[in-house]
Formats: structure tokens, C-alpha cells, sequence
């Protein structure tokens, strides 16, 4: 165990999760975990071809078979009436929109739902599914990115369209140092271990309490009633806990709808589990994409041009686009850089967004071309950033908010022993392994966004904090808990209870984009500061610091003292740039004879302000570094383009790490406040976890063996060809 | 086609009008069988004494005892024990994930071994005993496994831990918990996209060195 002794014990400062003992016992509800009388059970069937038509749907045994309550098809299925809202037929749509399910005969995807079954058990419903046949009128179908780059263009719509010039960008060519170079990212599937539920039961003609897997109770909460035409609060959406989601949660998706559609015909409660299969394609993805990056620099190192292009696929319905080369055009101070981003569409549903969204499949691209650059320099790949490091954002000539880039680079190199890197690949050995060492860097932006907050205090001496935040499992309860008992000092954590998970609380944002800490920790803080406030000047000046909330407020015959208090980021934010930062070294062994790589040792440093809740927080950053590992060495969605259809998609099939791949891992912290973003001077990081990792991986790989790859996974099959 | 209101007007019990196979059913030898005379058949039919009957014959018996609770149950033998834990017993602290085998998400023990509960077929566990996460503490005292995953952070979402912990315990009753190496290679069919396997291999460490009885 010589490896176990370089790293830090095993970490267990910080207040342990607040709904850690439901976690262990089971107590835990998830969506599909509601008990409600007379439940039945949705079950789709799906479409085996990719592009046409049904022509005709039989689904006449299937309504016989035991236990059928219904079996929704285009056909027969009720109109949703938003669903017809907003249609202009006079104007063609510029970025489209999502898929609905059972209005028309057409097929846009492999694997679309044709039909729902509704039965009363679980077996019936898969049951009778499964003796749904179709007949269609097939066409020829495109689901095939590189075949189809030549199609890409510009997105019509999105804050991620339009070319990026800033001085002269094709100067990297007549650099004296120059990589020019393409790298692909294969589709990766979020895959959380909990399956996507919908759990509907109208409670009244017009009223509706739904059990969602959401990321934004309040999101969906909106997306039902515009598609039903209810009132927002006739609309209830509970999450209590949801089983992870990495943005497959982010949006809702036409299953969602077609349950509460169910529900509303059956008049019972109905509940919807999409199978492992359907996780692949019914709730987005990260897209297929290919990249080029063009780079020179002058002897010495300085970087003279970037040029960063990127083509990823979208569906034939709907638009997807995400920041891909955004990185590229503030990271490094670089006097000309141009980024360009097109988009393909293919007979596949939509992409989505995946933990470190475009970022994560830029900075793969970026910080690969950066380390062949420094190979090709002779210089070490720390240096090369340090000589290009931007001490204001080149993008907008705005300063920092704060920055601790150079810092983190140096808390990770000496953590990992980067002093053991040899510069020239393929030239370290331990016991018959090549070994390598490879770092990468990872940015996203950290802003503060607006959410309310219910803070009350009550007289059985319990702080009420109540807000509709989801947490998808980074720790928000806890992160929430520890904001409030820094500001109540004198209340013990466990009388401090965060209610969240529910339309019906104050809102706040849907979790995703690495806000919520500062957006609802800021709102959070805010309301415990005014609440305390307000406590003061109940007991009048000369409080102390730890009153005896209880009995002041029986004394004043109140049962419970509260403010309800929005808040948002500070105007100065304009004046700064604001980003996160990540940096992953990582230490991989690699057999020369098999080609199978290793992670033998990974440093995790994050430049994300105060570090709010100590304990989840390194948890945050180790899963977002596995998922990194996963997306370097072994994710990939295979389609087979004869058919369009997944040949991969399960959990035996799609490789995620699992234990055996993952050595102890140290998440480090530069842990300096940043006070512009909000009043803990926290910042995210739940994207820059993962942004950056594929990089480090691929780049520790060159360096252990002398073979640079561009196409992500970094398989056996590559390293050995 | 367009006429599917048979097809999903249900009656008030809930079960479709028109339905072959129990008209079959009504119509065979079975009902003779149970010596009624077709005047009390129709009756009984009338009465939806035949899907009760045809339920009966689709439905098997089994006792099957679940954290120290007996149950005397007859169910589909289609039934994998995760679905009967989850939607008939209600004991949802077993999770499904794949359904296939692949995630451990679903892991329980049935005398005493880990077992995954999805590719379980609940009639295969007649007269044994199945242990779930919720049948782990004694009362409000947590079981040293699950106390080790609170404080080691062995989760995020939470939603595969049940079963790394009933796959934790059994790993080091199997004695496979002798080196982080060993720990790692037999949790490996549980799988936590969270990414929590360092702290889960802490945990265990942590309860194996500790001695405690598990």
C-alpha cells in the first residue's frame, strides 16, 4: 500500500450530509416511490425504424391482454392542448422545438415511443407492450455526424450562435510553433442510476400533483400547466430526492406530458419508468462532436492565434447548441482567436445537456492542442499556460473577480509529484507499465442568479428554510444548512431543517449550470441575515449573540417569526468577469503489450471561492473527475447507422467506471473567497469537476506513451494500432 | 382502430370490457370444473368472478420473509423480487437502475448472500429470508456500515447507496475485504455515477479494520 500513504487521509471534516441517514436506510423517497391508491403503470412501445411513417397500428391485443386500462396511440390519444399554442403555420420555425408524442404518424428517431400501455401492474403493462405491432412507410434516415459535417451550418437561434473573431486569428499559421488538429467526442449518455420517472394523479378536473425526476420542480411546474392549460398552481410538483441526472433532468420531456396525459384519461394515479434503453435516447445526450483547433505560437511560447472550430449533431425538430469553443476565447491571453460552431441535424432525438456541457467537449480539444503545443515547444505543459496565462478576460477586457488559476496549478503539481513528468513521452517505466503524467484545465462561468427564500424561526426552536431548490445529490440541503448555521451560530445544525423539492415553496432555479450554491446560498443567506435582524430588533438592541430563540418567542406569545426575502447578484457584477476553475493532473500507468490504461493516481484542484460545505464538496469534485475518467477512457454511444439504432445501450454495454477503475483521488482547494459573486464568496463547481479531466487523461497517456489520441474513448484498440 | 374507447374505458373495477382470454375462460371447462351450473357460471362471470378465477390461476402462493417479517403472498410468477419489494410490499428502499444485472442498484440478501433482486424471479425465494437496506439498523441504531457511509460521504444522489451497502456488508462477511485492491474488485458490480467510490472503499476499510460484527 505505498500509494495509499501519499495521500491525504481520508476526508471527514465538514457537517455531514443532512439527509444522509435517509440515504442509508432507504427511508429516501424518490419519484417512482410514491404510494397512491389505484396506481397503474405506463409502458411504451417504441418504433423500430428511424425515419418515416406508421402506416398502421395494431393494438388490439395488447388492449385485451389482463389488466389494460389504456393504450394511447396517434390515433386515439387526447389532444393536449398546449400543444397547439403558439403554432404560427404562416412562419416556419427558426430553432424548432420538442418532440410530441402521439400527435401524427411520423417517426423522427430509432426507438421513439409509438404507443403507451397503461395497466395496473407493472408486468401487465410490459407485457401487453409488447404485442403492439406497426407497419410503416420507412425512409432513408441520417443519424451519422461525419457524414453528414458537410450539412452543418450556423444555429439559427441560441446564446451559442455566431462566429467569434478578435484580432487577425489565421496569424497561428505564420507562427514559428504551430498544431493544427482534429478531436472528436463521441456521444456520452448521462445514465444516472435512477431511471426517469413520472408519477401524474389528477387530483380534480383541473388539477394535477405530479412526482417528477426534475432538476426544476418550478420548470416543470410550467411546462405542465402551459401544456394542459392549467393555472401554474393548479400544477404540483414534488422531488424530494432525485438519483442523480447530470442534465437529463434539465428540461421536460414529451414522456413527462404523455403521463399526465395518461392519468387525465385513466382518472387514476399513473406512473411512468423509462427503461435503461430509453435513458439513451428520450432524455437528451451529450452531442456527438468534432473540433479543430488551429494554434501558433512564437518560440518562446506565446500563443499568436487560435482558431477553434467545432461541429456537433442536433435532431431534424429541434436546435441544440451549447458553448463548445466559448473557453477558447478567454483562457489564454491571445491577441487573435476566431471560434466557429455549426450544427448538423440528424434523424436522432436532442441532445442535451451533459455535466460540463459544451465546455467539457471543448476543453478536451483546447487543452489537448495546448499540450501538443507545448511538446512540440519542448517546454513543460504548466509552463506553457503560465506564459499565456490572462490576467484580465481577453474576451471583454473586463478584470477577474477573482482568479487563483496560477495558484492551483502549482497546489496540483506538487500534490501529484509533477516533478517526476518526463518531457519526452514513452520514457517512464514501473514495473513493466509505461507511465504517464498529464494535467488539464477546466473554466466555467460563476454567476449568481435570482431565487426566494422562506427563513423562519420557530418557537419548538427549528430554522425553517424553505425554498422549491432540487437537490440531483450535490449536497444542497447540506450546503444550505451549513450557510444558515453560519449566520444562527446558535443553532445546532440538526434544528436546522431545509425544505426543498416542492412547486408549491418559493422559487428558485432549476439545478443545473453550477448556481445553485451561490444563487439560492446567497438568497439563503440573505433571508437568515434579515430574519436574524428582524429577531434583534424584536428583543431590542443589546441582544446577544445567542439568544434563547424559544423563549423569546413564547415571551412574545409568537408562534413562529419569518421573512420570505428574494435576492439576486450585486450590479458590480457587470464590471468583472466571473468564472470557476479546475485543474486535473492525473498519473496513468498504460501496458505497452495490451494497451490498457490505468488511472493510477489523480489531483483534483478547484478555484471556486469559499468552499461553502467541505465534506460534499470534495465529493463534488472526486464524482466529477470519475465521470471525467469515464468520458476519456471509456464512454461512447455506438450507433449502428444501417439502422440508427443504439447497439449499446445498457450498462454492461455502455461502460461507466465502476470501482475497480478508480484509485483514491485527492480533491484539493484554493478555498479563497470571492466576495463580488456573493456574500460567501462561493462559486460552483459542479461543471468544472468534470471540464478538463478528458484532457488530463489523453494528455498523461501521450506522455506515457508517445501516442497522441484525438478521439475519445482512449480504447485499448487505439493505443495498440 | 379509431374506436379504442373498449380499449381504455375501464369499468369501475378498473379492468377492460372486453378481454378474449376470459371470455375464454368463461366459456371453457374450468368454471364446470369448480362444479357450478352455467346458470351460476353466467352469474358468476356477471359478478367478475371469472377474472378473479382467471387471476387465480395466473397467480402462485408464496411465503417469503422480509427483514423478519413473514409474508404469505400470491403473486405472477413473472414477478422479479425487486418489483414485488418495491410496488407490492412497499419497501422502496431497494432501487431499480437497469433491470438487467448490470447496476447493483437492486442488491439484497437472500440467506445471507447478495443477491441482485431485479434478475430474481420472486417465486425462486419461497421459504427464504431477504434482508433489504431497510432491515439492516436495529431500530434508530444504524448498522457500522451504514454509520461509515455518513461519515466517510460515501454517496451523493443516494440512489444506488442501498444496495453498495448490502453489497459492502456481504463483501466482508464473504472475507473480501482484506485490501483496498480486493474492496474495489468485489464492489465492482455496483455501479455510482456519482463517482463515490473512494469514499465507499473508505467506509468499508474503516468497518472491516474497525472489527465490528457486521
Amino acid at each position: 500500500m505505498k500509494q495509499q500513504a501519499q495521500h491525504t487521509p481520508p476526508f471527514t471534516e465538514g457537517i455531514n450530509r443532512v439527509d444522509g441517514i435517509m440515504k442509508v436506510t432507504g427511508a429516501a423517497k424518490y419519484s417512482a416511490e410514491y404510494e397512491l391508491p389505484g396506481m397503474t403503470y405506463a409502458v411504451f412501445a417504441i418504433s423500430n425504424i428511424t425515419k418515416g411513417t406508421i402506416t398502421s397500428i395494431d393494438t388490439k391485443a395488447a388492449e385485451r391482454a389482463p389488466g389494460v386500462l389504456a393504450v394511447l396511440t396517434h390515433l386515439n390519444a387526447p389532444k393536449v392542448p398546449g400543444y397547439e399554442a403558439g403554432k404560427d403555420p404562416s412562419k416556419p420555425p427558426t430553432t424548432g422545438g420538442p418532440l410530441k408524442f402521439f400527435v401524427d404518424n411520423s417517426v423522427k428517431y430509432n426507438g421513439q415511443p409509438i404507443a403507451m400501455v397503461v395497466a395496473d401492474s407493472f408486468e401487465r403493462a410490459t407485457y401487453a407492450a409488447s404485442l403492439i405491432k406497426a407497419q410503416y412507410n420507412k425512409q432513408q434516415h441520417e443519424t451519422d455526424t461525419e457524414k453528414n459535417k458537410f450539412k452543418a451550418a450556423a444555429p439559427k437561434g441560441g446564446r451559442n450562435g455566431g462566429d467569434y473573431k478578435r484580432g487577425t486569428p489565421d496569424d497561428w499559421k505564420a507562427a514559428a510553433v504551430k498544431v493544427e488538429q482534429e478531436y472528436v467526442v463521441p456521444i456520452n449518455v448521462h445514465n444516472p442510476m435512477e431511471l426517469s420517472v413520472t408519477l401524474a394523479h389528477w387530483t380534480a378536473d383541473d388539477k394535477v400533483t405530479v412526482y417528477a425526476k426534475t432538476q426544476g420542480v418550478k420548470s416543470t411546474q410550467n411546462a405542465i400547466a402551459q401544456a394542459f392549460k392549467l393555472p401554474v398552481e393548479n400544477v404540483q410538483v414534488t422531488t424530494k430526492f432525485v438519483g442523480g441526472a447530470f442534465g437529463n433532468a434539465l428540461r421536460t420531456w414529451p414522456h413527462e406530458i404523455a403521463t399526465v396525459q395518461a392519468a387525465k384519461l385513466v382518472k387514476r394515479p399513473v406512473k411512468t419508468v423509462l427503461t435503461r434503453e430509453l435513458q439513451f435516447n428520450t432524455v437528451g445526450y451529450r452531442p456527438y462532436t468534432w473540433q479543430k483547433v488551429s494554434m501558433g505560437a512564437s518560440a518562446d511560447g506565446k500563443l499568436t492565434g487560435i482558431i477553434h472550430e467545432a461541429t456537433a449533431q442536433t435532431s431534424s425538430f429541434e436546435e441544440f447548441t451549447e458553448g463548445t469553443v466559448n473557453m477558447t476565447r478567454f483562457m489564454y491571453a491571445c491577441p487573435s482567436v476566431g471560434t466557429v460552431y455549426k450544427i448538423t441535424p440528424l434523424d436522432v432525438n436532442t441532445p442535451t445537456w451533459m455535466r460540463g456541457p459544451g465546455e467539457a467537449t471543448g476543453a478536451f480539444a483546447l487543452e489537448s492542442a495546448m499540450d501538443e503545443l507545448a511538446d512540440k515547444l519542448g517546454i513543460d505543459p504548466i509552463e506553457l499556460r503560465i506564459r499565456n496565462h490572462a490576467d484580465t478576460d481577453p474576451e471583454n477586457g473586463k478584470p477577474f473577480s477573482s482568479k487563483n488559476l496560477k495558484e492551483a496549478y502549482e497546489m496540483g503539481a506538487d500534490k501529484i509529484g509533477w516533478s517526476k513528468r518526463k518531457l519526452k513521452p514513452g520514457t517512464l517505466t514501473e514495473d513493466g507499465w509505461l507511465i504517464g503524467y498529464g494535467m488539464g484545465t477546466g473554466v466555467f462561468g460563476a454567476g449568481r442568479g435570482r431565487a426566494t427564500v422562506k427563513a423562519a424561526l420557530l418557537d419548538n426552536g427549528t430554522l425553517l428554510i424553505q425554498t422549491s431548490v432540487t437537490d440531483i445529490g450535490v449536497g444542497t440541503g447540506t450546503a444550505m444548512t451549513q450557510i444558515a448555521s453560519e449566520i444562527f451560530t446558535g443553532i445546532p445544525v440538526k434544528k436546522i431543517k431545509f425544505e426543498l423539492g416542492d412547486s408549491s415553496l418559493p422559487p428558485s432555479p432549476t439545478q443545473g449550470g453550477s448556481t445553485i450554491t451561490s444563487t439560492v446560498g446567497g438568497a439563503v443567506h440573505d433571508a437568515c441575515t434579515q430574519l436574524k435582524e428582524k429577531f434583534q430588533q424584536l428583543i431590542g438592541n443589546g441582544g446577544t449573540d445567542k439568544p434563547d430563540y424559544v423563549k423569546v418567542l413564547k415571551e412574545k406569545n409568537l408562534p413562529q417569526l419569518e421573512v420570505t426575502v428574494t435576492s439576486s447578484g450585486s450590479t458590480e457584477m457587470r464590471n468583472f468577469s466571473s468564472y470557476s476553475y479546475s485543474v486535473h493532473f492525473v498519473k496513468v500507468k498504460v501496458h505497452p503489450k495490451t494497451g490498457v490504461v490505468r488511472v493510477d493516481n489523480v489531483v483534483s484542484v478547484a478555484d471556486s471561492g469559499h468552499i461553502v460545505s467541505p465534506k460534499t464538496a470534495r465529493s463534488q469534485i472526486i464524482g466529477g473527475a470519475i465521470g471525467g475518467i469515464g468520458m476519456a477512457l471509456m464512454e461512447e454511444g455506438i450507433m449502428d447507422h444501417r439502422y440508427g439504432r443504439y447497439v449499446n445501450n445498457n450498462y454492461a454495454d455502455y461502460h461507466v467506471p465502476i470501482s475497480a477503475d478508480i484509485p483514491q483521488i485527492d480533491a484539493l482547494f484554493v478555498n479563497k473567497p470571492d466576495y463580488r459573486v456573493n456574500p460567501m464568496g462561493a462559486k460552483g463547481m459542479g461543471e468544472i469537476a468534470l471540464i478538463g479531466m478528458s484532457a488530463a487523461v489523453a494528455n498523461a497517456v501521450y506522455n506515457a506513451t508517445g501516442k497522441r489520441i484525438r478521439e475519445l474513448p482512449i480504447t485499448p484498440d487505439k493505443l495498440l494500432s | 382502430m379509431k374506436d379504442l374507447d373498449k380499449g381504455f374505458q375501464a369499468d369501475e373495477n378498473h379492468e377492460p370490457k372486453e378481454n378474449a382470454r376470459r371470455d375464454f375462460l368463461k366459456k371453457s371447462s374450468l368454471l364446470t370444473a369448480v362444479a357450478l351450473t352455467p346458470g351460476v357460471a353466467v352469474k358468476a362471470a356477471e359478478n367478475h368472478l371469472d377474472e378473479k378465477v382467471a387471476a387465480a390461476f395466473e397467480k402462485m402462493p408464496v411465503n417469503i420473509t422480509v427483514n423478519g417479517k413473514a409474508h404469505k403472498l400470491s403473486i405472477e410468477p413473472r414477478v422479479t423480487l425487486l418489483d414485488l419489494l418495491r410496488e407490492q410490499l412497499h419497501l422502496t428502499g431497494t432501487k431499480k437502475g437497469c433491470d438487467y444485472g448490470q447496476c447493483g442498484a437492486c442488491t439484497v440478501h437472500v440467506d445471507g448472500q447478495r443477491v441482485n433482486s431485479c434478475l430474481t424471479l420472486a417465486m425462486t425465494v419461497d421459504g427464504k429470508k431477504v434482508t433489504t437496506i431497510e432491515g439492516l439498523a436495529k431500530g434508530d441504531e444504524l448498522h457500522p456500515m451504514q454509520e461509515a457511509f455518513i461519515k466517510h460521504d460515501g454517496f451523493q444522489c443516494g440512489y444506488c447507496t442501498p444496495g453498495q451497502i448490502m453489497s459492502a456488508v456481504a463483501c466482508i462477511r464473504e472475507g473480501h475485504a482484506d485490501s483496498e485492491t480486493e474492496i474495489r474488485e468485489y464492489m465492482s458490480g455496483n455501479i455510482c455515477r456519482c463517482g463515490a467510490y473512494p469514499n465507499i472503499v473508505n467506509a468499508i476499510q474503516e468497518v472491516k479494520n474497525g472489527g465490528q460484527q457486521v
